[in-house]
């Protein structure tokens, strides 16, 4: 389709406008997501992110005592890294006044007071000891001390493990073969089912309770919201202390009224036998505490929208409902719950997927133990805790692709012009 | 007498309030550093239903069976619990009781007759018990509510500012300790604003959140006008893109930009945050102004283009001034974002020198650290977030309400 010359203007301004955004974000979101792809197939760890290096080391085997004596110099060579190889090293050292030639190793040659040494190729791992010797005239006057910190300047090239074509799939592997993964699935699954609906039920309660008017109202919205407005690590410490087993109030406090008989590491204990009419109940208690700090901490988001959601439903309607004869609990189950799926259901779906995402909450109040572990928890536990970042990125793509299966899910239920309307 | 019905509700209404009233004045004893014993409630129980009953004799006139249900239930309640409610002794902490007795009473009255009010109860009317039964739920959801969510934070300044002895040894005592003086109060704090280098840390998070909210600010503006008001093909696309890519989670981002910013010598410093933090952003702040922006009339901007204004200047002379209160909300909301952030902070920054205040938190969360100087940085780390947010609560609660997809 031919355009105009004032359409084509108008994209081209477009696009400028567009283009500082777009390149921050593609620079640092989209290419990351696309970096973790690639990483999931190497064999990367935390320490392969400094390059191989070719590292040398001198060693002093004989010092002159007099004019005539040989010095004898070993250089310990080796390859920082153990996976891959440095090629075309080259090592330069200039040495002081004085000395001559006795015995120099094939790969080294010595001119102009300057010693340079070339190796074509040094495998990963690769460890030389190689050895040369000199002898002293009268003009030799450096001390043992300067001579030991004389600078060698070595170069080589490698290839960087992130940059380099060989990929492998033992991340996932080694991923899908722990029975631990299954568990981890399992308890992500849980922790974002039920900290959303914890989220969604408080807010939907509390949004209830100031859909009315009355004294010190505005004062209960600007308090409800809290616990979402503060820092996540000032309420994640505050809470670990409350409920410390040894030294927390609330466990104090329920041993000494008799709640209790002895105190509950709430965070750190997998889980409690329960008596439920006679049968014995595992019961995850870690997990459960992380639960409710979740629904504690998010619920203020879920209030704000359905109290914006119930003040925008018009009175009429409730008028009528109670000419018609209808009790308080029908005006709720028949005026306002229809009136409020719909942002309950776009509220669970964004609150899915954050929930599904969040990392900072579970991992400053329990760091994922005691059976708290979930996927985005063990990109952590994967990559920097047992340093192997390949593994850990092969996490961070299960992630991605179960967020994608949401967001699928997401713009499918999505009521129409829902998008527009929420911002 | 009250219809019967009416005299049963109010006794299970006034018992049940005593008895939460009765928890609740305990609670507060704490903060009075004094050591209550909740249990039992039986006397709160009986004496509350009995107070509930006598509040709602109207035959004697309002204020009569006011002053009696008070006077007798007090009596009742001291009575039914030893004459000393709450384990406290009458001679050494009358004050305390007599006034939590008082308290009670009253309360157990006033929620009684609030919640009967207008409530005949003659008969099972559905109507009437649905709004009773209500009406009890949204008393005590307000209290749990206002617990729930206000306990934490006081918690939080009160173990703050006591000494690591009366931690340990009593861990139910909220009372501050006034004994040694404002400096003996304020000690964890000053420890934690210099030792720990909270003055230097608390300036840092300052520059990189305003530096985050310039940046983020200035380049979303131009991109939001762009997709709301120029047409360019692909503008449909890039709409529904940039709600995709703020819903990804920066966990998934982590190794990757860890790996590249080693590489490139821009982990360990404060410009790797500059870089990131308006990257994760400006996905959110392009959605909120984007939604803004298409709520203007574009008659305006015409008629400015009319008048000869160029683009950037229909931007600047017209939108902008226009839009001033939802760039407002973008700003404390993507300020809020970044002075929270935890994550990137916490991966990136090794150094103490450059910490910002959530890294630097980090390093208080040791078990050599006392707990209290962990409270005064958490308190440390939320009073400018609240100050912000009472000051401009209208633009922080439109911010959270249009960016609410991000978590």
């Amino acid at each position: 389709m031919p355009r105009s010359p004032l359409a084509r203007k108008e994209a081209g301004l477009a696009y400028a406008l567009l283009l500082p955004a777009l390149a921050v974000v593609l620079s640092i979101v989209l290419l990351p997501v696309l970096a973790n792809f690639w990483i999931s197939f190497k064999a990367v760890e935390l320490s392969d992110l400094r390059p191989p290096k070719p590292i040398v080391k001198l060693q002093l085997r004989q010092w002159p005592k007099n004019h005539g004596d040989p010095l004898v110099i070993r250089y310990s060579l080796r390859n920082s890294s153990q996976k891959l190889p440095v090629n075309n090293i080259l090592s330069r050292q200039k040495l002081p006044a004085g000395m001559l030639v006795q015995e120099l190793d094939s790969r080294c040659v010595f001119s102009n007071n300057e010693l340079r040494c070339e190796f074509d190729h040094w495998p990963a791992g690769y460890r030389e000891k190689i050895q040369n010797v000199f002898i002293t005239d009268d003009t030799f006057t450096t001390s043992k001390k300067t001579f030991k910190q004389s600078n060698i300047e070595i170069s080589g090239e490698a290839e960087n493990i992130l940059t380099s074509f060989q990929f492998t799939l033992k991340n996932y592997i080694k991923i899908f073969t722990n029975p631990e993964f299954f568990f981890v699935l399992k308890t992500t699954f849980l922790y974002t089912l039920l900290g959303t609906l914890g989220s969604l039920f408080l807010g939907l309660f509390a949004a209830q309770l100031l859909n009315q008017h009355f004294a010190g109202r505005g004062f209960l919205r600007g308090l409800f919201l809290f616990p979402y407005v503060s820092p996540v690590i000032a309420v994640a410490f505050t809470w670990v202390l409350l409920l410390d087993p040894f030294s927390g109030t609330l466990n104090t406090m329920l041993v000494k009224t008799g709640f209790l008989s002895e105190p509950l590491n709430l965070f750190g204990q997998r889980s409690v036998m329960l008596n439920l009419f006679g049968f014995e109940v595992q019961f995850p208690l870690a997990l459960s505490t992380v639960i409710a700090f979740e629904s504690w901490r998010y619920f203020p988001l879920a209030f704000l929208f359905i109290l914006a959601r119930l003040q925008s439903i018009p009175n009429e309607l409730y008028e009528a409902a109670k000419m018609d004869g209808a009790s308080p609990m029908q005006q709720f189950r028949f005026i306002t719950l229809p009136q409020i799926t719909g942002i309950l259901s776009v509220m669970f779906l964004l609150r899915f997927i954050w929930t599904f995402n969040k990392f900072d909450d579970i991992f400053l109040l329990t760091g994922g133990n005691a059976g708290t572990r979930t996927l985005t928890v063990d990109v952590y536990e994967q990559g920097f805790a047992l340093a192997d970042l390949g593994a850990g990125s092969a996490v961070a793509v299960i992630i991605f692709a179960l967020l994608s299966l949401f967001m699928i899910l997401y713009f499918r239920f999505l009521p129409q012009g829902e998008e527009e309307s929420n911002a | 007498m009250p219809e019967w019905r009416r005299a049963l509700a109010a006794a299970l209404i006034g018992g049940v309030s005593a008895c939460i009233f009765t928890v609740i004045w305990g609670i507060l004893l704490l903060f009075a550093g004094i050591e209550p014993i909740l249990i039992p409630l039986q006397g709160a129980f009986i004496s509350g239903m009995l107070t509930g009953v006598f509040s709602e004799i109207k035959s004697l006139g309002e204020a009569k069976s006011f002053f009696i249900s008070i006077g007798l239930g007090s009596i009742l309640f001291l009575f039914l619990n030893d004459f000393s409610p709450w384990n406290i002794n009458l001679e050494k902490q009358a004050l305390a009781a007599g006034l939590g007795t008082l308290w009670v009473i009253l309360i157990t009255v006033w929620s009684t007759r609030k919640v009967l009010a207008g409530i005949k109860l003659e008969g099972l009317d559905r109507d009437e018990i649905e709004r009773l039964t209500i009406r009890i739920f949204q008393g005590m959801g307000l209290l749990f509510f206002i617990i729930i969510v206000a306990f934490p934070f006081i918690y939080m300044v009160i173990t703050s500012l006591k000494s690591q002895m009366a931690l340990l040894t009593n861990p139910t005592d909220l009372s501050i300790s006034f004994e040694s003086g404002m400096g003996g109060l304020i000690k964890s704090y000053q420890e934690v604003w210099t030792t720990f280098q909270f003055q230097r840390y608390i300036w840092i998070s300052t520059v990189v959140s305003v530096g985050t909210v310039g940046i983020t600010l200035s380049l979303s503006i131009l991109g939001a006008y762009s997709v709301t008001r120029l047409r360019f093909p692909g503008r449909v696309w890039l709409s529904r893109s940039i709600l995709i890519i703020y819903m990804f989670p920066a966990i998934v981002l982590v190794i990757p930009l860890y790996s590249i910013f080693s590489q490139l010598q821009l982990r360990n410093s404060l410009l790797g945050l500059f870089i990131v933090y308006p990257a994760t952003t400006l996905p959110v702040a392009l959605y909120m102004l984007k939604g803004f922006f298409s709520t203007l009339p574009a008659e305006l901007e015409e008629a400015g283009r009319i008048d000869g204004c160029s683009r950037l200047g229909v931007i600047w002379r017209i939108t902008l001034p226009l839009s001033l209160p939802a760039i407002a909300s973008v700003a404390l909301y993507v300020f809020m974002i970044a002075w929270n952030e935890f994550l990137f902070a916490f991966m990136f920054l090794d150094d103490p020198e450059i910490f910002t205040l959530s890294r630097g938190m980090v390093s208080l969360n040791s078990s050599e650290v006392p707990r209290q100087y962990l409270m005064a940085g958490a308190v440390m780390v939320t009073v400018p977030v609240m100050v912000l947010f009472f000051w401009f609560e209208k633009y922080l609660v439109s911010g959270l309400s249009a960016g609410a997809v991000k978590g």
